[in-house]
């Protein structure tokens, strides 16, 4: 029982790469597709972040009289996940407005009725 | 110049990536197109270097910013990773030339610099990812490659193009973002991201959970990447609606560089005895790799859009591929690495030929190519050449792929794999000669605007790969030499 609540952190990176995952699959809109891509990412960078704790650890600050402290490197690891996660979306919205542009909606089954009868 | 000599592993990196925000400053198409192209073949020259140095030295270790691994990023190159390389650069350098007088700039007019930045970052990340030897630098790597190629992609003529670059977009952050969750795992587990580190701290014989998830993430990751059956959904759209000039850089590079991450981690990584006999890999991989062969070229050949029907023929030459890796023997892993080579050499070549056809007649529908044998010769010749090239005809690079693949399925005693090979590749017979008998023995429809043969400009590149084609045919001593080489170092033979 404590090993199920103490891990979760896991749990919630579960959940929410499940949900992510789930929205990407299941919903037509373009932008909801981005955002469910987002959550899916999100989960992983918590996935990082809760590896890097170290029980009894500190900040990675050096100072006196501390022994013991989380492991840094995950959230550099994380950082730069971020900006590749925001390049990303920047992108995938960068596209939908042009997609719009072309077709005049964002909604998938649209696009591939508009796709179909050309 | 030893001093150049010793950074040429990072040199390699760097100045393509320093060459695309050049683009950008300078502007001018002129300007960027020169940027470019002394980019892409200094990186050429580049990694000839380093092929003939890892084939006399052994592996090459760089130390990135003077930290030594473990904890800082090392560049090694083995002789895989050169082949990579060489394959990537060389591509990339033949493209360069081509991509001047496509129409593609008659679509993006005055921001072709635009182009050639995303041109060059996207060669950037494929070739970063080949030379790291730090798996999240290889993430990384892998982004800025993906983060460009959509950018390319969806510089298309039709609209469809940005549909097909948005799923492409959303299936390839799914399994890039797979590949960082087997990282962070790998991480998790031994606390290094050296690959080499990884790899020596992983218990070979023992079964631990953690590890054998990230096994799974990274195989689903690098399956979606390369596009192997049933993960290929985005390919067609992608290469059937990108320009041309982009339609034969990414599908002679970007799937063979996933291939790349693959065999990487797989044999490397992870090791023969933990990838294929504590985990049942081969089989699932044999398996899919053979429908991939059956059902992608069935598919091509229902195809009207040659692009298109070629984009699928991908799909079932990454079968190929992923079956060589799937024996699990030396012999089907040189057959995998050779045919990484040959087909970046045939669909280059064809790709090349199709945004020739484009330029001339404005479609690369199978109609509008009646008669385009006579009215363009040269062109339909070297779309000959490629074709026989890819169906594996003797004295062309096909043929020595598919001649290793069926030896190493006979040394496995798979011999209905053997039978299964040869017969795909008859399907591919059907697909190629649809276009041969549209282009040579029908007549141009009536009416049909005159069409003269395709500028030089983008008739020598084609050229070019294929006469490589023939050439590696016909002396195979590069490709199979340093695969065997390759391969044997990946199987722990020597």
């Amino acid at each position: 029982m404590i090993d199920f609540v103490g891990l979760y952190n896991y749990w919630i990176v579960i959940v929410l790469a499940m949900a992510g995952m789930y929205i990407v699959i299941a919903r037509g809109n373009l932008i909801k597709k981005l955002v469910g891509l987002n959550v899916f990412q999100a989960s992983v960078f918590v996935l990082y972040i809760s590896f890097g704790k170290i029980f009894g650890g500190t900040a990675p600050i050096l100072e006196k009289g501390i022994e013991t402290y989380s492991n840094p490197l995950p959230h550099v690891l994380i950082l730069t996940a971020i900006v590749v996660g925001v390049a990303t979306t920047a992108l995938g919205l960068a596209l939908v407005v042009r997609i719009r542009k072309e077709y005049g909606t964002i909604e998938e089954e649209d696009i591939h009725i508009q796709d179909e009868s050309m | 110049m030893g001093f150049f000599l010793e950074n040429l592993p990072a040199l390699i990196i760097v100045v393509p990536l320093i060459a695309a925000p050049l683009c950008v400053l300078l502007q001018g198409k002129d300007y960027a197109f020169t940027v470019a192209l002394l980019a892409t073949w200094f990186s050429f020259v580049c990694a000839c270097y380093l092929v003939a140095r890892v084939t006399t030295e052994g592996v090459i270790s760089y130390e990135m910013g003077g930290w030594p691994p473990p904890i800082g990023i090392e560049y090694r190159i083995d002789t895989l990773n050169a082949f990579v390389l060489l394959i990537v650069s060389g591509i990339g350098s033949v493209v360069a030339p081509y991509s001047r007088s496509s129409l593609l700039f008659e679509y993006v007019q005055d921001r072709a610099y635009m182009f050639y930045a995303a041109y060059l970052l996207c060669l950037t990340g494929l070739m970063g990812v080949a030379i790291t030897g730090d798996a999240f630098n290889l993430f990384v790597f892998l982004e800025i490659s993906s983060l460009s190629s959509y950018v390319l992609i969806a510089l298309g003529f039709d609209r469809r193009a940005l549909t097909a670059s948005y799923q492409y977009l959303i299936m390839g952050t799914i399994g890039a973002t797979f590949i960082v969750i087997a990282i962070g795992l790998l991480y998790q587990a031994t606390g290094t991201l050296n690959m080499a580190d990884i790899a020596q701290r992983l218990p070979k014989d023992g079964y631990d959970r953690t590890i054998v998830a990230a096994f799974g993430f990274l195989v689903i990751g690098a399956a979606l990447k390369i596009a192997l059956f049933p993960l290929h959904q985005w390919l067609p759209n992608a290469y059937a609606y990108a320009p041309s000039t982009v339609s034969a850089f990414l599908a002679a590079t970007a799937t063979k560089v996933s291939v790349y991450i693959l065999i990487r981690f797989l044999f490397t990584v992870f090791g023969v005895q933990l990838s294929f006999e504590v985990l049942p890999t081969s089989l699932p991989l044999m398996i899919l790799a053979v429908i991939a062969m059956f059902a992608a070229s069935t598919v091509a050949c229902f195809q009207n859009d040659v692009k298109r029907m070629l984009a699928y023929s991908s799909v079932a030459q990454i079968g190929y591929m992923v079956l060589g890796i799937s024996f699990v023997t030396v012999l089907g892993l040189q057959a995998g690495i050779v045919h990484l080579f040959n087909h970046a050499l045939m669909k280059g070549a064809l790709f090349l030929v199709l945004g020739a056809i484009f330029y001339r007649i404005g479609s690369c529908h199978i109609e509008s190519l009646a008669g385009a044998g006579r009215r363009m010769p040269w062109t339909m010749a070297a779309f000959v050449g490629g074709g026989l090239s890819l169906i594996g005809v003797p004295l062309t690079a096909g043929f020595i792929s598919k001649w290793y693949l069926i030896q190493a399925a006979l040394d496995k005693g798979w011999w209905f794999v053997a039978i299964l090979i040869v017969a795909s590749s008859l399907i591919a017979v059907i697909y190629i000669w649809r276009v041969i008998e549209s282009a040579y023995f029908r007549s141009a429809p009536e009416g049909a605007p005159a069409v003269a043969e395709a500028p030089l400009s983008l008739l020598v590149p084609a050229w070019v790969l294929v006469v490589a084609n023939v050439w590696f045919g016909i002396d195979t001593r590069l490709p199979v030499g340093m695969a065997r080489l390759a391969a044997e170092t990946l199987m722990g033979v020597k």
